[in-house]
């Protein structure tokens, strides 16, 4: 039998989500019918891609251009003129799609020489000028219409693929919130750490194979050394959580400066992060970067796995992770255990800021930052304090994330995510695999 | 190195708009944190809701400059309530993830190029200075002396800014020595000893963070008073700074937000002369001026941490008081 | 306060009888019940901690739950003061239901209740603490406190009825000092005195005696007679049998979330369900034999059995003239 406070408490639950699902609905489907601008991001942004749409010489209005690449999203639609412009942040590759179902009835991007099988998505690339022209082929024809399965499809891999990247960095952040109870904001500059360790590294010469396990190698001693120095000494000071917490949000801020005093305010890529895509099956097309990101995202999370289940040390974790008070009365070396945690974490961490390297594609300093709170929403998801949780959540994030591109504008991926975040805590804080404990 | 001119702006930036706003903000995240222990990791959302409500009523819908206020008012009510009234049950560190979370998606929203023809997207918007101008009381011209040298807008601002403040600091004050603070106060330390003594705490709670959501949007509206509101202004760092200036002075009292906010800007913009003309001078070696300005960030963070480790109650405060300190 | 060994007598004051209607049966109806409580059933995933079919409490009378640890009784109390919320079950205070009633709302009813770790509030000072007890103080209105006019009347009548409640329980010198710098048992006393302040009509106590000071114990005992005295109703959870025998009018006994027995406290101590209740946990113990009514030898894990069943009789004065326990 539900009390009738229980009834009122789920409506009143109930009626607040339904608020404010309508309201943010509202602001997405209402706004939307607004003109949107021919020109975006051209105050802030100092490199621009521009072009212009035409069918012989006239010219198409609101026709969508997509503008993707180095972490950066744009959607722009062409003027009266067919005119379009967009300022992105920094050189590199874009890519630029228009969409055909904003042409006109029967018209297409045509491709002359007949290679080409998606002539409406290209590659552009910003040299020394500054800015770049993107023009398409604009004529009577055929949409070169991806299938939405085929779309779908390979927003399923890509979000694999971020998915299990965010896991190496999810797990570590999940441990250590289950063996110290801290939630540690810090953890984006370990990512960051590691693919900056590992940008340094081949920079001065080393091959790419050497300077990787040598970064996460690396990242592993700074974890050490920030448990040695800083979060053991707090701990026996007896700082609470939340002082720890502020603590934490203080490290994350020095260190992402120190990250942009030595490596500035632009993207640097890592070796081997420009290769061409392989075309696989339907329209799913990875590089052999991608691949081998993947296949050692697997074997890594594999032997962790292997770790926490089978060697005495990965069970003392779970047991501290569970319950550090009775972990310690039944003889576990608490502090030891936390160490180790501390040296895996920072070593997954690391090695997953590599991995993000080659996804975005880039390093960038506040990188880390960019994916803190998407490994917040992934660990909370899983349920605080599991590593397996933090797993599951990671590639339901990864793959929510991706996939939702296909139904919100670009520059809002992330927020599906976020909103995720915000209803689990709301209702079920423990997450999927994290137990019930009292939250309010 | 014109030791001059650097003491100068320093001088100057007492009276800055950005730490009258910073001001703003940090009592109402005293209000939210010190005082009623909510740890709101979204302040820099309320500034931005306050900003953005403010030039877009006015751009927009062609508001007056106050009605541009009561509307930044409004607005941040509105989202103390579509936030608070789910999240409000929530233990301390999730509660903060959820507002940094909610922070990122108001963030979002005003940037993306969905709602452009609003917002301006990742241009910001600007020109919404006519009518706040109109009603400027003071004749053309210069006033001041030393460093405070500003023309009649300049100190328009100003002094709307400090008005603003003053009520604040004064609304804070009155409240938190009447019985309603004290039932806040008790709500700080432990929630289901006052629910036991009949007080509806959740209730307490919500008018709480409205009550500081009010001044973190009237803070992002003095903001946004002399230029122009830009989104990348309102991001998660901005909170955590806010914290910084916050905890400096003293998070469970009336003064210590102002006092912070004063310190951390006279602070930062003496850091950010100083240090470029040092590199100049040849005294910092081996690094270059855009590098001496990171270095200052750097600082701000480790100030952070030092700060929370040996002196949470920050300049003003009482540790006695402090309910996140152990 | 006697320093010797044997105990002060206490002057006892008179016990209520006739509270219950009919025979003495676990759920017997009383004559006046203040809480009427039916199908209480309370589950943590399999476990059931509560599983109360029928219980009334009579008003005007002090009630003690007793029970082993893990009876459900802490549970139970959560439930019926809105702490927790029951998987079914109904009951009603004064005739009003109050199922699904939040907590505050049941406080506000006149039900007061305190906790078995102290909730005395360490931040704020003794008067205070004493000050947020009090009901309807207008100022704890958000609007009303800003202005003092509205409230600073109501503000010296609390303290004047504050220091008087204080004066009694003997804090009244420490009023200015902050509650965390009490003793643990003057932060028992605290949080009764604080209980008082909105005049309820029942007063239940959650292990009042736990952790306190032997030498307060006689005051403690005092404080919640009088209590009954002021015409107030009392129910209080408790292991100390000798404080149960000497003031509780009527004892409900519940072991594994049920009530197992209830009564005058002469009887139910003598109740065998009662007895088995409390050693029920030692199976492999020859339960006549540690009774005394067969003879036989006892193992040596038996010991601590005997003392508690001792302790037991001497506490309820039970015929000793059986043969001796070996």
């Amino acid at each position: 039998m539900i009390t009738a406070e229980q009834r009122q408490s789920r409506r009143r639950r109930g009626g607040a989500l339904v608020a404010f699902g309508l309201a943010f609905a509202a602001a997405l489907t209402l706004f939307p019918s607004a003109a949107m601008a021919d020109e975006v991001g051209i105050e802030e942004n100092d490199f621009r891609i521009s072009g212009n749409v035409k069918l012989n010489s006239e010219a198409l209005a609101d026709v969508l251009i997509t503008v993707e690449g180095n972490g950066y999203d744009a959607e722009v639609e062409t003027d009266d003129e067919g005119r379009w412009r967009v300022g992105v942040p920094e050189k590199g590759e874009y890519t630029v799609t228009l969409d055909e179902s904003t042409l006109p009835e029967g018209i297409a991007v045509v491709d002359e020489t007949g290679a080409d099988s998606t002539p409406n998505v290209k590659e552009v690339e910003i040299g020394p000028s500054g800015s770049t022209v993107m023009n398409f082929f604009i004529g009577r024809g055929e949409r070169n219409t991806t299938s939405f399965v085929d779309q779908l499809v390979e927003r399923l891999v890509n979000g694999l693929n971020f998915g299990l990247m965010l896991g190496l960095a999810a797990i570590g952040l999940s441990l250590v919130f289950g063996t110290t109870g801290l939630s540690n904001f810090a953890h984006a500059e370990m990512v960051t750490f590691g693919a900056v360790m590992a940008l340094a590294f081949s920079g001065i010469g080393l091959p790419i194979w050497l300077a990787i396990p040598i970064a996460v190698i690396l990242s592993a001693g700074f974890g050490f050394a920030m448990d040695a120095g800083l979060w053991r000494p707090l701990r026996r000071k007896g700082v609470g959580v939340v002082q720890l917490m502020i603590v934490s949000i203080g490290l994350s801020l020095a260190l992402r400066y120190v990250f942009q005093f030595f490596i500035g305010g632009g993207t640097e890529q890592l070796p081997g992060s420009d290769a061409p895509d392989i075309k696989l099956f339907g329209s799913v097309s990875l590089s052999v970067t991608d691949m081998v990101s993947m296949a050692i995202s697997v074997v890594v999370i594999g032997a962790f796995a292997w770790w926490l289940l089978n060697t005495r040390i990965g069970k003392a974790t779970r047991a501290v992770s569970d319950n550090p008070s009775l972990a310690a009365a039944s003889g576990i070396d608490v502090d030891h255990v936390v160490r180790i945690v501390w040296i895996v974490a920072s070593a997954l961490a690391g090695l997953s800021g590599i991995l993000w390297a080659y996804f975005r594609p880039g390093i960038r300093w506040d990188m880390g930052a960019q994916i803190l709170l998407l490994v917040f929403a992934a660990v909370t998801l899983g349920g605080l304090g599991t590593a397996f949780g933090a797993l599951v959540g990671s590639l339901v994030v990864g793959i929510l994330v991706e996939v939702s591109s296909l139904w919100i504008p670009a520059d809002l991926k992330y927020v599906g995510a976020l909103v995720v975040l915000i209803v689990i805590l709301l209702f079920r804080p423990q997450g999927i695999l994290g137990k019930r404990e009292r939250i309010g | 190195m014109d030791l001059l001119q650097i003491l100068s702006n320093t001088a100057s930036s007492v009276l800055g708009p950005a730490t009258i706003a910073y001001a703003l903000a940090a009592l109402g995240l005293a209000v939210h944190f010190g005082f009623t222990g909510l740890l709101n990791m979204g302040i820099a959302a309320y500034m931005a809701i306050g900003a953005y409500g403010y030039a877009i009523s006015i751009l927009t819908f062609g508001f007056p400059w106050w009605g541009g206020v009561i509307v930044a008012i409004l607005a941040s009510i509105v989202f103390s309530l579509i936030l608070g009234i789910p999240t409000l049950r929530l233990r301390g560190d999730y509660l903060a993830i959820v507002t940094i979370a909610a922070a990122e998606v108001i963030r979002l929203l005003f940037l993306t190029t969905a709602f452009d023809s609003f917002t301006g997207s990742a241009d910001g918007l600007s020109g919404y200075h006519e009518s706040f101008r109109a009603s400027n009381p003071i004749p053309d011209g210069t006033y001041g002396f030393g460093p405070w040298v500003y023309n009649e807008t300049g100190w328009w601002v100003r002094i709307v800014g400090i008005l603003i403040l003053a009520i604040a600091c004064l609304i804070v004050w009155a409240l938190m020595r009447s019985p309603w603070g004290r039932v806040i106060k008790g709500i700080r330390e432990d929630e289901d000893a006052v629910r036991a003594l009949g007080k509806n705490a959740f209730s307490y709670k919500l008018q709480a963070l409205m009550l500081g959501g009010v001044f973190g949007a009237l803070g992002g509206v003095v903001y946004a008073l002399p230029a122009s509101v830009n989104p990348g202004v309102y991001v998660t760092s901005l909170t955590f700074f806010v914290y910084t200036a916050l905890l400096l002075g003293g998070a469970a009292t009336v003064f210590g937000p102002v006092i912070g906010s004063v310190l951390f800007w006279v602070i930062q913009t003496l850091l950010s002369n100083l240090l470029p003309a040092l590199v100049q001078s040849g005294i910092l070696p081996f690094m270059s001026t855009s590098q001496s300005q990171t270095l200052r960030f750097v600082l701000v963070g480790v100030a952070l941490m030092l700060l929370v480790i040996f002196r949470p109650q920050g300049i003003l405060g009482d540790k006695k008081e402090l309910t996140f300190v152990k | 306060m006697s320093n010797s060994d044997v105990p002060t007598p206490l002057v006892q004051r008179p016990k209520s009888t006739g509270l219950h209607v009919g025979d003495i049966t676990p759920g017997v109806p009383k004559v006046d019940p203040i809480i009427v409580a039916d199908g209480v059933k309370r589950s943590f995933g399999g476990l059931v901690a509560v599983d109360v079919d029928h219980v009334e409490i009579p008003r005007g009378a002090i009630t003690a739950l007793i029970g082993p640890n893990g009876a459900g009784k802490t549970t139970f109390f959560n439930l019926l003061t809105g702490f927790d919320k029951p998987d079914s079950g109904s009951w009603t205070f004064e005739g009003k239901s109050l199922a699904g009633m939040p907590s505050y709302r049941v406080a506000r009813l006149g039900q007061v209740r305190t906790f078995q770790l102290t909730k005395a509030l360490g931040l704020l000072t003794v008067l205070e603490n004493m000050k947020i007890g009090a009901k309807g103080q207008k100022g704890e209105n958000m609007f009303f406190g800003l202005f003092p006019g509205f409230w600073r009347k109501q503000e010296t009548a609390i303290e004047e009825k504050a220091m008087e409640i204080l004066a009694r329980f003997k804090l009244d010198t420490k009023s200015k000092d902050f509650a965390a710098s009490l003793s643990g048992g003057q932060r028992k006393l605290l949080e009764m005195a604080r209980a008082l302040m909105s005049d309820p009509t029942l007063v239940m106590l959650d292990e009042p005696m736990a952790g306190v000071n032997p030498a307060l114990t006689q005051s403690l005992l005092d404080h919640i007679l009088d209590l009954k005295d002021q015409g107030m109703t009392v129910l209080f959870v408790e292991h100390d049998m000798h404080m149960v025998r000497h003031i509780a009018d009527w004892v409900v006994v519940m072991a594994e979330g049920r009530i197992v027995a209830e009564g005058p406290p002469e009887t139910v101590m003598n109740d065998k369900a009662v007895i088995d209740a409390y050693l029920g946990s030692h199976q492999d113990v020859d339960l006549g034999v540690v009774t005394g009514r067969i003879a036989g030898d006892l193992p040596p894990e038996a010991d601590d059995l005997l003392a508690e069943v001792s302790e037991l009789g001497a506490a309820t004065g039970a015929d000793q003239s059986k043969e001796p326990l070996k």
